[in-house]
């Protein structure tokens, strides 16, 4: 026979159905707080970081080897997908323009979706992939295997050695591959528009640029200086708040690419609504 | 700063009373108090998850105490803020158990580490040379461009001992020393711990399953059981001891 405990006693009164209904509430309370719990925690995590970003003794070596790290190291990943973003932009693009007599208007489409969405996005996404999960996952192992711990008692901070330097330098470097992505993407779709035509080098950017204005530019510089942030604080809170095991190493990193990627999506929507009721 | 040779060696540097530490429902510690006068070796005891390196890192403040009080050259470690705790931590060398090196570092950058952080006002050929003379007590002066993965495991202890004494620790904390080592691994490293107690006059917690490295290391011994002191003596108190636990461990 299935048995019943109880979780909140009620004399006399206690069913087996409300006994039901109270575990579930529990277990939704439980998870509630949890909830409530891990985002005061996150929020700690911010505060330190920008406290401890203006605390004196700032780690200038170490940030500018995360930048070597993470821009640099970055290029080839970036070069390449953001000139096939722009090549299949505009190979995909070309027969509906073509239909519509608007052959014409195929750089400025090109480089406006560039610059505004598809640059920045696609870009924070890859860079969700490779930057964050090898943070979660560098961190990680460090707090495994106690260097973390290490670095503590040796009185270093370890908040400021390698989550500040980390996150700085994501929130830097990332916009600046985001700019690089863009205009790669742009020379990948003159290459496709030559493809099937024969446009000058000179043309096409000439055409490109007359359709890209300040407040498509603007917008998209700001919001990838937000991607940067979403993603060097991911990377750093996973890996720095890893368990103990193995296990947890992969966890982190996995987690870090999941919850950076849901983020610079959900960062992009907000971007976009403020963008629109500003222009 | 403050060196051993002002302490007398009747004298406690540290001192640990009723401290009690669980983690959520489960208590690791209970009552435990214990001294470390200057100047001695203690080894502390006991089986796995007893909670001994949770002890050690109270005392570096790696955990908080739920309770009990736990007094560092006259501090009480709980009281202090984060610059008086990076002040004490300077004083205490800890010897993590995994060796903990930087594995992005080369060995010397990581015995650099903190010594650059540590005595700031040391030239670069202070440092070059304070490197080198550790890197020779530990008999290890031709690893200086190795990479911790390039290292063995006994290597790798001696290195972290070595990253350990480069600063010149009043204290050392050692969690397993020579735990995954091979006996004559073991043996040397033992024999490190007495020639750093000796050099550079330090007092030491060692915690270890290793009884051979107690015996050899150890000014006096602490078993610890079901959280609290089981017992605390000479090493031929252990020796000579009939009791089941003990023997367990000594015979």
């Amino acid at each position: 026979m299935k048995k019943f405990h109880p979780v909140i006693k009620v004399k006399g009164f206690a069913t087996k159905h409300s006994i039901k209904l109270s575990e579930k509430t529990l277990a939704k309370k439980e998870a509630a707080d949890n909830f409530l719990t891990d985002l005061a925690d996150v929020m700690l995590f911010i505060t330190r970081i920008i406290r401890e970003t203006f605390s004196p003794n700032f780690e200038f070596k170490e940030f500018f080897r995360q930048c070597f790290q993470i821009g640099y190291k970055s290029l080839p990943l970036i070069s390449i997908t953001g000139s096939i973003m722009g090549l299949v932009l505009t190979i995909q693009s070309r027969p509906v323009l073509v239909n519509f007599g608007a052959v014409t208007l195929l750089p400025g489409m090109v480089a406006v979706s560039l610059i505004r969405e598809m640059g920045p996005v696609i870009t924070a996404l890859i860079c969700a992939g490779k930057i964050g999960s090898g943070m979660g996952a560098e961190l990680g192992s460090m707090k495994v295997t106690e260097q973390i711990d290490a670095m503590e008692v040796s009185s270093t901070n370890p908040m400021r050695f390698l989550v500040v330097t980390r996150v700085l330098a994501a929130t830097l470097m990332i916009p600046l591959l985001i700019l690089y992505a863009d205009a790669l993407g742009i020379l990948g779709s003159w290459a496709g528009a030559n493809l099937k035509g024969d446009v000058s080098f000179v043309l096409f950017f000439n055409q490109a640029f007359s359709h890209v204005h300040f407040m498509d530019l603007f917008p998209a510089v700001i919001k990838s200086f937000f991607f940067g942030a979403v993603i060097g604080v991911v990377g750093c809170y996973k890996g720095y708040n890893a368990g103990r095991g193995t296990e947890s190493v992969g966890v982190a990193a996995n987690s870090a690419v999941v919850l950076a990627s849901l983020l610079v999506i959900i960062v992009d929507m907000i971007a976009v609504q403020i963008t629109d009721m500003l222009i | 700063m403050m060196n051993t040779d002002q302490i007398k060696s009747n004298e406690p540097v540290i001192e640990i009373n009723g401290l009690k530490k669980s983690f959520g429902q489960q208590e690791v510690l209970i009552n435990v108090s214990l001294k470390l006068f200057n100047g001695e070796n203690i080894a502390v005891l006991g089986k796995s998850g007893i909670g001994k390196s949770v002890l050690i890192q109270c005392i570096v403040g790696l955990l908080t105490p739920d309770d009990g009080a736990i007094i560092v050259f006259d501090k009480n470690v709980a009281s202090l803020n984060r610059k008086e705790l990076g002040e004490l931590r300077q004083k205490i060398g800890f010897l993590f158990q995994s060796g903990a090196l930087y594995d992005s570092m080369t060995v010397k950058q990581n015995l650099e580490f903190p010594l650059r952080r540590i005595k700031k006002n040391l030239t670069e050929n202070e440092i070059e040379e304070k490197v080198n003379e550790v890197l020779e007590n530990v008999g290890l002066a031709d690893a200086l461009n190795k990479m911790p993965s390039q290292l063995s495991g006994g290597m790798r202890k001696r290195i972290s001992l070595a990253r350990t004494i480069v600063v010149d620790p009043m204290i050392m904390l050692y969690d397993e020393p020579t735990t995954g080592l091979d006996p004559v691994t073991s043996d040397e490293i033992s024999s490190l711990i007495i020639e750093v107690q000796k050099k550079y006059k330090t007092s030491s917690i060692i915690i270890t399953h290793d009884i051979k490295c107690a015996r050899n290391t150890a000014n006096r011994i602490i078993m610890l059981s079901e959280g609290e002191v089981y017992k605390e003596g000479k090493v031929a108190d252990f020796n000579n001891s009939t009791d089941p636990l003990i023997e367990s461990f000594f015979k």
